[in-house]
């Protein structure tokens, strides 16, 4: 089964509502709520009434609703996971995950699914890796929950456990890039880049989503929603590439009809990972709505 | 339940309101609310309050309420969220 369209995954403040209730217009595949980062520690309350309310009564448009809930290894992240579970969001993205973590985060959806009579395995999960160790172990990680969708790759908490320098380029976090997204395909699952800081940059924006989809990346995560378009021209089929891809799949079927197994297309032989490669591109096309 | 203690919640932002809550020297529940579409909204904004109120058995407290255009969802975070703190004897951590 072909995983639901994560191109772009949008940050929306948990506490505000003005942001809340328009989220699900401003076209990105997910909007994560987050009631992590951007709620300060005595409003922590509030955000997560804020949110499960929101769940239960704002219209979101079919977006995927995620909540970056607070570590699960706090009171405030225990907490944000029961009361939150009830208001069935798709999904929790865990913030600094470790396989302990991600385990007591699936323990405690599992009773409150339970209690809600939510069907179990509704509410999915969306580790961060966002530390050296989460990194190196990103495998043992995705293993600990069956509930686990997609990872993403938090560069800016990552770079400071490294104790290194995040720059635009983004080099210092290639091997990070490289190793989340080879382990995620692996698994089957999906890989979402880090979100570009600089909210102004829009070359800067596409160089860097470009870079990270070329190394595998199936999405990335936005900080602001003027950064989603940019992101999905990144993350779409192009015209050409469907073109091609259609022709793929007709010369294919044309070759069947005729009782070929080989077949060339253009001058060149179509083997088993170009057809796999093109029937990926329509598949991605008609979940973008592009065909 | 009586409210004993005063708390507040929400903000003065578009889409917002603010709630503080706080004990009521006469019986029963009492709401003061200012609102920028109180004409067309404040029976409703009243409504919403209240049914949260009741829902939580808070039968003893006076509410003053700054509405900034909160939709119910809103409304109803704030007011559960300035009851839980007036109820609350320890912050969390």
């Amino acid at each position: 089964m072909m995983p639901r369209l994560r191109r772009s995954m949008l940050f929306i403040p948990g506490n505000s509502p003005n942001m809340i209730q328009n989220a699900g217009v401003l076209n990105a595949d997910s909007i994560i709520l987050d009631v992590e980062d951007a709620v300060s520690i005595g409003e922590k309350d509030s955000a997560r009434n804020l949110i499960k309310n929101a769940l239960m009564q704002v219209n979101f448009y079919g977006c995927e609703v995620v909540v970056r809930v607070n570590s699960p290894s706090t009171a405030f992240g225990m907490k944000d996971l029961r009361v939150l579970s009830q208001s069935k969001p798709d999904a929790f993205m865990i913030p600094m995950a470790t396989e302990k973590d991600i385990i007591k985060a699936d323990q405690i959806i599992t009773e409150a699914e339970k209690k809600a009579e939510i069907k179990e395995g509704h509410i999915k999960l969306i580790p961060i890796a966002e530390t050296a160790y989460a990194v190196e172990n990103i495998a043992a990680i995705i293993k600990s929950s069956n509930r686990i969708e997609a990872v993403l790759l938090g560069a800016e908490d990552l770079t400071a456990d490294l104790e290194i320098t995040r720059t635009k380029d983004g080099d210092e976090i290639n091997y990070a890039r490289n190793k989340i997204s080879n382990i995620c395909k692996a698994y089957r699952i999906q890989a979402i880049d880090t979100p570009y800081a600089d909210v102004n940059d829009y070359d800067g924006l596409l160089k860097d989503t470009i870079k990270g989809k070329n190394l595998g990346m199936s999405g990335k995560a936005a900080i602001n929603p003027r950064q989603v378009d940019i992101i999905h021209t990144a993350y779409s089929p192009s015209p050409e590439e469907i073109e091609y891809a259609q022709n793929v799949i007709k010369a294919m079927e044309d070759a069947k009809a005729e009782g070929k197994g080989v077949f060339s297309y253009e001058g060149k032989m179509i083997d088993a990972p170009i057809i796999l490669r093109a029937e990926t591109v329509i598949k991605k096309a008609k979940l973008a709505g592009i065909l | 339940m009586i409210i004993t203690k005063a708390a507040r919640a929400g903000t003065l932002e578009s889409s917002d309101i603010f709630i503080m809550i706080m004990p009521n020297t006469e019986d029963g529940i009492e709401i003061q609310l200012e609102s920028l579409v109180i004409k067309q909204f404040g029976e409703q904004i009243r409504r919403v309050i209240m049914d949260t109120l009741q829902r939580m058995e808070i039968k003893k407290v006076k509410v003053i309420a700054n509405d900034r255009g909160a939709l119910d969802y809103a409304i109803r975070s704030r007011v559960e969220t300035a009851v839980q703190r007036a109820l609350s004897n320890e912050e969390e951590s």
